[in-house]
């Protein structure tokens, strides 16, 4: 099974590098970004019989930080 | 008195931390992020600065599930002392030794210099030889030093006291200027500025001496 995860800053939690990407769009002419919000992928190779509920453990233990950031699981 | 210093794969201010403990009179340890047990008998356990891991995933989330990490916690939920600077704040953090998180700067660099610090509170071992109010000059090198947490928690740590060091001069964004944070019980303290980095003349500013100083005064007695 693979699986993967996203994790994003949650809504509220100032994302600075997602500014800086928003100013440099502009910059570059791309009118029309109102917003933009910078996370990350990670994805897990796992063994037969792992289980969505597993990953979710990972999630919460290590791969995101839940004081700030939210995470989804997408199994492939 | 005995204190150990915890090194991580990626640590840099880890001899400065244990030679500022040496030059106020401590025995001094240092330990591997791989040991699973602290020496015994430690009454301080400090965590350097640096970038244990490479800052991989997210500053101090992979140092924070070592081995040695799970000592730390116990240590510190057996009431022992735990001091945590820069890269040590975000470990204690992750380990939730201490609540919130440290984001990127505000401004998104990274900041080398000596900042201005208000002491809040001298209610700990690590801030009574300050008066509370004065202002004090301490290094900050850190990239992600923005302190954040809920609004309930910054009410509760500014409502208990648990606030010990401000920003006079904000740097990076950090919510309610906080620069360094206590926990419930005072004995664990995470702070972004480098107190071991003003420490000896040789430094052009000793302002970070008295929080040793007082630490050591503290455990002497305990």
């Amino acid at each position: 099974m693979k699986a993967r995860v996203h994790v994003m800053l949650k809504d509220g939690v100032l994302d600075p590098q997602g500014a800086a990407v928003k100013h440099a769009l502009g910059a570059l002419g791309f009118d029309g970004v109102d917003g933009v919000r910078q996370g990350k992928v990670i994805e897990l190779d796992l063994a037969d019989g792992a289980t969505e509920a597993q990953v979710g453990e990972m999630c919460e233990k290590l791969l995101a930080n839940t004081v700030i950031e939210s995470y989804r699981i997408e199994v492939l | 008195m005995k204190a150990a210093v915890v090194q991580f794969p990626g640590s840099n201010c880890d001899r400065d931390m244990a030679v500022a403990l040496e030059k106020s009179g401590v025995d001094v340890t240092i330990v591997w992020h791989k040991d699973a047990a602290l020496p015994s008998g430690v009454d301080l356990v400090a965590i350097p600065g640096g970038f244990s891991f490479g800052d991989y995933l997210r500053c101090g989330a992979i140092a924070a599930n070592s081995p040695i990490c799970n000592a730390v916690v116990d240590h510190a939920n057996a009431g022992g002392y735990v001091l945590g600077v820069c890269n040590g704040f975000q470990i204690l953090t992750e380990t939730g030794l201490l609540p919130g998180a440290l984001l990127r700067n505000a401004g998104l660099k990274y900041i080398c210099r000596t900042v201005g610090l208000k002491i809040e509170t001298s209610n700990s071992a690590y801030t009574e030889g300050y008066n509370a109010g004065s202002e004090i000059g301490v290094p900050i090198a850190h990239h992600d030093g923005n302190y954040f947490a809920d609004d309930a928690t910054i009410a509760a740590l500014q409502g208990e006291g648990r606030v010990a060091f401000t920003y006079t001069d904000n740097p990076n964004g950090s919510r309610g200027d906080i620069a360094g944070i206590l926990s419930e019980n005072r004995r664990v303290l995470g702070m972004m500025p480098h107190p071991e980095r003003a420490f000896e003349d040789a430094h052009g500013n000793t302002d970070g001496q008295r929080l040793f100083a007082g630490l050591m005064a503290q455990l002497a007695s305990a």
